[in-house]
Formats: C-alpha cells, sequence, structure tokens
C-alpha cells in the first residue's frame, strides 16, 4: 500500500450521484455565456447591441474581414503548432517567442536581400519573400529547440524555459530596432524602417489579408490534422504525452518525440512572425507577435487538443479580436472585452472538462 | 536493559505525552482491495513496536489510519483507554501522534529552523525565531543529533531529515511515533543514532510503531512486532518475553535464529507449493551477467557471474525494496550498472542504449501497470499500433485493427479493440501487457507478473510464460509470492538488504531455508 494509498483518498466520494460528462461541459458553457453577458451589463450596454456591434466590426465591410482573415492566418499556424506540443504533453508557452524570433530571423534576410538605400532587391521579390518566409522558419525552430533542449537536457520546465525565452526574443527584438536596425536618424518604437514596396506579400484587394498567409495558415492545419489522425509520428506524440515512462519503456524514441514537437512547433510559429514582417507589418516591430502566441494557445485549449475544431475557434477568437476594435466607438465600451469573453470561455471550458473527469459518470467499458 | 524496565514502571500516568495506543477492528477498502481487513493492535506506553509485512500488506494503510492520513471505514482508535477522533494529520498531532514518513514530508527549500517551526499547533501571529533555536538545539543535544539550524533541508541527507522530523515531531508534543521504513536510504551511523533516539525515547514512556521489512532492523530494535499479510494481522510475537527485556546482543545464537525463522514463517507461510516447470533442454545462454555493480541512493549490490539459459526461469525473491527492480532495470537497459558487463546471446550490450537492448530481444514488464507500462489514453489497437514495427509514415489502420482483433482473442482480453486501456480490469491489463510482447523475445523482465490477479488468470499468464520459454525465452521474475517463485522457476536468486545470494535450483528448496535466506542469511 505504500503511496499507492495516498491518491486514492483525493478522490471526491460524489461518484455515485455523477452526471454524464457533457452535463459539465455544456453548463459550464453556459455558465460562462452568463458571465460574458454579466460583465457586458456591468459595463453599461446591452449584451444585444455588443454582440450585434462586434459581428458588425468583424464582418460589416470587405476591409473588416480582410482583418479578420489576416489575424486568423498567424493564429491557425500558432495553433496547428501548439497541437504538437500539447499532444507531447508540453505547454509551450515560449510560442510567443518563436513567433518574435521567426519575425527577426525573417526581417534580417530581408534586409540582406535589399540592403538599406539599394533600389531593389538582390533576388526577384517573389523569392526574397518566400526565402524571408524560410528564414524566419528556422529563426523560429532554433528558438522552439532552445526551449526543447532546456527542458529535455536541462530539465527545466518548459513553461520556464519558454517564458524566458519569450522575454530574450522581446529583449533582442527591441535591441535592434534601436540599435544596429534604427530607422536613419531617429529610432523609435514604431520598429524599423518599412520595407520596399516589392517586398510586401500580396493581398485580397485592399485588404490587409494576405492569400499567402491564408493557405499557410490552412496547409498548416490540414496537414497536423492529418498526422495526429494517421501517421505513427502522432500516435507516438499522443503516447509520449500521456505517459512518457510507458512509452519509453514501449520502444518510444521519448526524447526525439519531445524535440520534433518542439521543432514543428517553433517552425509554425517562426513562419507566422515572418508572415507578420512581410504580410501585415512591414516591418520589425518590438510587439509583432502580436500575443498571438497566447491567442493560440487558448485556442487549443479550448478544442482540447483537437485539431479537427481550431478552424472554428480560431475564426471565433480572430472575429472576437477584429469585431471589439468597434466597441469604442459605437458604444464607448473598451475592445478589452474580447479577451475578457476569451478569457472566459477557456476558463470556464477548462472547468467544465475538470469536473467532467472528475464527477462525471464513466462511460460503460 | 533492567535499567529500562525500571523507568517505566517509574513512569507517571499524568505525563500526558506517554499514550498506549490501541487500533480496534479497523477496516479499509480502496476499491476492491480490502486494504485492511479487522485488524487490531495495541502498542504499550514504553513499547518499541515492530510492524512487518510485505509492500501491500496493509501496514502503511494502518498507520496512516492513525496518523490522519486515511479515514477508516469502520474501528477505533483508543488512546490510553479513551477513544480518539481522528479525521487529518492535525487532529493526529493533537492527540500527540506524529508520523515519520519514509520520504519525509519537510519543506525542501526552507532552512531546518523554519521546517522546525512550521506545523506547530500554537503558531503566534509572530514567529520567536531564538526560542525556537534554543528549544531546537537543545532537543538535537539531547539525542545526539548534529543539525544546523540554517541548513537549507535540501542540502540535508535523508537521515538528517529524518533527525529533523523526529525533533519537529518531539516539540510539538508527539507522545507516539510513527516511523514508515526509516532505514531505507540512510547511513550505519545515522542508523545507530535513530535507533539510540527510539530507546531513549521508549525509556521515557512514548510509544513507537516502527514499520519495516527488514527482519534484522526489528530485530535489533522492537520490543514486539506484529506480523501483516494480506490486509490481516497474521501473528503477534514478544521480542523481549524470555528474560524480559534481554537486549538484542543477549540472545542465544540459535535462539535469534528461531526469531527470524519464525517472523518468516508469519509473512510467507509454512508450506511451500510443488514446482511446476518443466525442465529445459538447452545450454544456449540467453542473458549474462559479469561483475556487475549496481548503485542507487540506497542500495549497493553486486553479482559476481550470472548466466541465464534460454528457456530458463530465474525467480527473484526477497523483501520488496531490496534493489530486486533496480536489477531488472539494468538487465532490461533501463539504468546502467555502475561497472560490469551485460551480455544478451552473446553480444556485450553494456552500456547500450535502452533501443539496443530492444532490438536485442528484451522485453520489461513493469508492476505497476498503468503507470509504467501501459498508456492511458490509448486503445489497444493504437498501443498494438504502436508497437508493430513501423515502415512508413501513415498507420496501417486495417493491419493494427487484425492484430489487435487477434491479440484479444489469443489472450483472451476482455475488450474491444477501441477500448481504452484504463478501462480494462487489472488482469485484462496485463493479458494487454503480455500481448505486447515482441517477437521473437530473448530475455523477459518481469515485476509481481500475477499481482491482483486471480487464480484462473494467473494459471492462465504462466501458461503463456511457459510457452514462451519452450520457445526459448529466458524470463526472470520478481514476485513477494514465495509459491509463485518456488512453482514456475528453474532457478532462484535472493535479495537480502544489498546482497544477492547465488543462485539455487528450485526444487532443492524448502520454506526454512528460503525464509533464512531472505532474513539474509545465505
Amino acid at each position: 500500500m505504500n503511496g499507492a494509498a495516498a491518491p486514492q483518498t483525493m478522490t471526491p466520494p460524489a461518484r455515485a450521484a455523477g452526471m454524464p460528462p457533457t452535463f459539465y461541459r455544456i453548463g459550464a458553457f453556459a455558465i460562462s455565456l452568463i458571465l460574458v453577458a454579466l460583465v457586458i451589463l456591468i459595463s453599461g450596454a446591452s449584451p444585444v447591441t455588443v454582440i450585434g456591434s462586434m459581428v458588425g466590426g468583424a464582418f460589416g465591410t470587405a476591409d473588416q474581414i480582410g482583418r479578420v482573415i489576416a489575424t486568423l492566418s498567424p493564429l491557425l499556424l500558432c495553433a496547428a503548432g501548439l497541437v504538437y506540443t500539447f499532444n507531447a504533453g508540453l505547454y509551450n508557452l515560449g510560442v510567443e517567442g518563436q513567433i518574435t524570433f521567426g519575425a527577426i530571423a525573417a526581417t534580417w534576410a530581408l534586409r540582406l536581400l535589399h540592403p538599406e538605400g539599394a533600389t531593389a532587391s538582390l533576388l526577384p521579390p517573389p523569392v526574397a519573400i518566400a526565402l524571408a518566409i524560410f528564414v524566419g522558419g528556422v529563426g523560429g525552430i532554433a528558438w522552439g529547440l532552445l526551449a526543447g533542449a532546456l527542458h529535455v537536457y536541462g530539465r527545466i520546465s518548459e513553461i520556464f524555459a519558454g517564458l524566458g525565452l519569450n522575454f530574450a526574443a522581446t529583449g533582442i527584438a527591441i535591441y535592434l530596432i534601436f540599435g544596429p536596425w534604427k530607422r536613419p536618424g531617429v529610432a523609435s518604437l514604431s520598429g524599423t524602417q518599412p520595407f520596399d514596396e516589392s517586398l510586401w506579400l500580396g493581398t485580397f484587394g485592399k485588404t490587409e489579408a494576405t492569400p499567402v498567409a491564408l493557405a499557410l495558415g490552412l496547409i498548416a492545419l490540414l496537414m497536423t490534422i492529418v498526422v495526429m489522425r494517421n501517421t505513427y509520428f502522432g500516435l507516438r506524440l499522443r503516447a509520449v504525452g500521456r505517459n512518457l515512462r510507458a512509452a519509453y519503456v514501449l520502444g518510444v524514441p521519448a526524447r526525439r518525440q519531445l524535440l520534433s514537437a518542439f521543432l514543428i512547433c517553433g517552425l509554425f510559429a517562426g513562419v507566422a512572425g515572418a508572415l507578420q514582417v512581410v504580410g501585415v507589418f512591414h516591418r520589425l516591430i518590438p510587439n509583432v507577435s502580436s500575443n498571438l502566441g497566447f491567442l493560440g494557445l487558448l485556442v487549443v485549449m479550448l478544442v482540447n487538443f483537437d485539431p479537427l475544431w481550431i478552424l472554428p475557434v480560431a475564426l471565433f477568437f480572430s472575429a472576437l479580436n477584429i469585431g471589439s476594435l468597434q466597441l469604442p466607438l459605437s458604444l464607448g465600451l473598451e475592445s478589452s472585452l474580447s479577451g475578457v469573453i476569451q478569457g472566459l470561455l477557456v476558463l470556464f471550458a477548462l472547468l467544465g472538462r475538470g469536473l467532467a473527469q472528475v464527477y462525471g459518470r464513466k462511460p460503460e467499458g | 536493559m533492567h535499567r529500562r524496565k525500571a523507568r517505566i514502571s517509574r513512569r507517571t500516568p499524568a505525563n500526558s505525552s506517554t499514550v498506549k495506543v490501541e487500533l480496534r477492528h479497523i477496516h479499509k477498502r480502496f476499491g476492491n482491495v480490502h486494504a485492511n481487513d479487522d485488524v487490531s493492535l495495541t502498542v504499550e506506553a514504553g513499547t518499541i513496536h515492530g510492524l512487518l509485512g510485505e509492500n501491500g500488506a496493509g501496514k502503511s494503510t494502518l498507520v496512516k489510519i492513525l496518523s490522519g492520513f486515511i479515514s477508516r471505514d469502520s474501528g477505533e482508535i483508543v488512546l490510553d483507554g479513551r477513544p480518539a477522533h481522528i479525521q487529518s494529520p492535525a487532529d493526529a498531532l493533537r492527540y500527540g501522534i506524529g508520523m515519520l514518513h519514509q520520504d519525509p514530508l519537510d519543506f525542501p527549500p526552507l532552512t531546518a529552523i523554519e521546517n522546525f517551526m512550521a506545523g506547530s499547533p500554537t503558531t503566534p501571529a509572530l514567529l520567536n525565531v531564538r526560542a525556537a533555536e534554543r528549544n531546537f538545539r537543545a532537543l538535537c543535544r539531547q539525542f545526539n543529533f548534529d543539525l544546523d539550524p540554517h541548513a537549507r533541508v535540501s542540502d540535508l541527507t535523508v537521515g538528517e531529515r529524518q533527525q529533523l522530523e523526529i525533533v519537529r515531531l518531539l516539540a510539538n508534543g508527539a507522545g507516539t511515533l510513527i516511523l514508515d521504513e526509516p532505514t531505507t536510504g540512510i547511513s550505519a551511523t545515522q542508523k545507530t543514532l535513530l535507533f539510540d533516539a527510539l530507546r531513549r525515547l521508549a525509556q521515557e514512556g512514548k510509544s513507537i510503531i516502527f514499520v519495516s521489512h527488514k527482519l534484522e532492523d526489528v530485530e535489533a530494535l522492537c520490543d514486539c512486532v506484529t506480523v501483516m499479510r494480506r490486509g490481516r494481522v497474521v501473528g503477534e510475537l514478544n521480542l523481549r518475553a524470555n528474560g524480559a527485556g534481554r537486549a538484542h546482543g543477549d540472545w542465544p545464537a540459535g535462539e535469534r535464529f528461531d526469531v527470524a525463522a519464525r517472523i518468516v514463517e508469519m509473512m510467507f507461510g509454512r508450506e511451500l507449493a510443488m514446482p511446476v516447470k518443466p525442465a529445459i533442454h538447452q545450454d544456449e545462454t540467453a542473458l549474462v551477467l559479469e561483475g556487475l555493480l549496481l548503485r542507487s541512493d540506497r542500495l549497493e549490490m553486486h553479482i559476481g557471474h550470472l548466466a541465464v539459459r534460454r528457456g530458463e526461469v530465474i525467480g527473484i525473491a526477497g523483501l520488496e525494496g531490496s534493489g530486486q527492480q533496480l536489477f531488472l532495470l539494468t538487465c532490461a537497459g533501463l539504468e546502467h550498472p555502475a561497472a560490469g558487463s551485460i551480455y544478451v546471446s552473446g553480444r556485450n550490450l553494456t552500456r547500450q542504449p535502452y533501443s539496443a537492448f530492444v532490438k536485442a530481444g528484451v522485453c520489461y514488464l513493469p508492476a505497476d501497470r498503468l503507470r509504467e507500462g501501459l498508456i492511458s489514453g490509448l486503445s489497444i489497437q493504437e498501443h498494438v499500433a504502436l508497437r508493430m514495427p513501423s515502415r512508413g509514415i501513415f498507420i496501417n489502420r486495417a493491419a493494427a485493427a487484425q492484430e489487435a482483433e487477434r491479440a484479444i482473442a489469443t489472450f483472451n482480453i476482455r475488450g474491444r479493440p477501441d477500448t481504452a486501456v484504463e478501462q480494462l480490469s487489472g488482469g485484462n491489463q496485463q493479458r494487454t501487457q503480455l500481448a505486447l510482447m515482441p517477437s521473437p523475445l530473448n530475455v523477459l523482465l518481469m515485476e509481481h507478473p500475477t499481482r491482483g490477479l486471480d487464480i484462473e488468470s494467473t494459471l492462465w499468464v504462466w501458461q503463456q510464460l511457459i510457452a514462451r520459454c519452450n520457445q526459448g525465452t529466458a524470463i526472470l521474475f520478481a514476485s513477494s509470492d514465495l509459491d509463485e517463485i518456488v512453482q514456475y522457476s528453474d532457478r532462484v536468486i535472493v535479495f537480502s538488504g544489498g546482497r544477492i545470494s547465488p543462485p539455487i535450483a528450485a526444487a532443492a528448496l524448502t520454506a526454512d531455508s528460503l525464509g533464512q535466506m531472505i532474513g539474509g542469511r545465505f
């Protein structure tokens, strides 16, 4: 009974009275909606008008739809990448730093290919852009593997390794923006000198959305769905994530799986960072990641690490983000309301899942 | 020792820290397991009471009930004749019951003195560090403990952390001390200090419960011993009965020997089963160990030479925690030996990675099936797919499903291919583990192959294992079931307190000889 007995005393006695697990999930979702409505009421507006205003703000004009898509694309990349690390049992909070470092690497590549003051880039612009995105991916991999190595070989929690590297990446970006890469004459938080317009990624009409970014996001998501469902790699990743020791004893090369998860997540995040540079900001700015990595974490937690549901949830979160920008103008409310809503939804989804696990009736088996 | 007796009789009942502990008809179930089945135990004040038994015998459960970590299903705790209501460790401490856990439950990032002050039932709003330190130093002096009050607990050895726990519990007014396997992982000097301290506390009238599975410690220290097996008390022995209070050294050699034999007999039962394993016909060796030195932070063991033939079964007997697991893990390539060589089918695999062992046909089946052997959340089919030689990127679902169906049919697993392994019963989990064994299999290493299985499943499992032996697999298994060891082994090795016996033919074993070996006499 040594040791084995202690955890059993932790299980609550309420099992007999358990409801089916879906009850807790739906219940938690309902409570989160009620709380969202309450928050809106407290801030002095009606939930219905707020929802209307947000929908209008997200999908009212082509421009707004474009912005939703411009947010969705990197979000899909990050969320897809995080599916790998989550399934490997890793909380890769370093995804933000991986975006930032990807953006730095892409900027570096573009500055090499199109030195300041030159009239044209050394390579044809499409090739240069593709190369920058590639280099961004490599930068993301480097930052991801660094966190991975610290975790796997240095036994540092991947959460702390990731958070530390986030600060480091932001620090490097700010150093570059104010130091070696500062705009001629002025150094400012608004970032480096914008690139030549020939190096901007093409957009849908006059909107901010770029087809390339959207395509990459969707490809990454599709690939992730296939990998997680149909490949030995995905199966081994899930095995390692659920029980590292047993997977290792069963012959799964556990370290390699963990590092691969960091590598792929770093790759996707790095590409997302590069796309932020070539497609959205056209320069390196200090907050180039725009918290998309953290938003990606929320998305993946909300879908319970199952990639199939990422697209609708990521779209919903992007629309919330863009739609809420309308709130200060139309209703005089804070746009940070979207963050409150996203946070509440995820918190209660996790709570519902936890309650279902603890109190839910087990399926017959 | 006569002096001790005198002192005990002089103690006054008014002294609140002397307590007679009685547990009456304690029952506790964990699911289907009756961990404590009508257990009664009386510990007189001023005595050291040993509680012996194999892992899973229920002794830890019993002392955790007494110390408030686990709530009992029924039964009574009586202290000095009055029923006590103990629902939490804090309750227990109010009654003066303190427990020392095998892995000290302290706060490693804090200093010794901070630990000493933590958990005091009468903590004022402001800490009086200086007074606490005076108290701490006085207690340490009393027991010859050399503890620096300002050392970080994370820098202390297990033995020192124990000493810290003892003075902390005493300062908090403990009149009853429970020690769970206190001699694992501490040095010989620390053990002497600990035993001296415990004897002194007993002389002061405190009651001490000493949980162990080490015969020698119990013999050396305890006045009285209670043996548990499978959740029940199977015997009690008064070690100081003859000649009242005779010290350990006073026992004539023959008599000491009898005590050990009687205790082992109580722990394991008298009659051994008959061997049923058919003889082996192969001379080729499957596993050879040469000058192997195994080292953990608790144990150091040495094996000169061991050659295991194909088709041979080696049973590993010994009290649990005597290094069997480390030995099996080393043979499996999951731990590296400190020195020596390991050969599998003639190939030197010393210090090779685990994957090389897997490739050489070595397979390890852990005792804790759900924690180390199988992956909760994955189905039987997914386990099969994980084990299939994966050529290509995509999972061959059809093949995996077919293979899973085959495994379920041959191994008689009560589940479907898509059943998650944690939903299977213990027996079916073990069947699944067996179904996942690779082929060809040269060396199979197992811990408690049939623990928790019913008789039918046990027989079936061994049928499968012997079938493997007939195909040339060598099996080494550790078990706390001596019948199982004698029935199915060709040869037996015994682990005892860091020593490993030479292999002995199972047919030549008697209950007595095996018991003496487990007790450390070989």
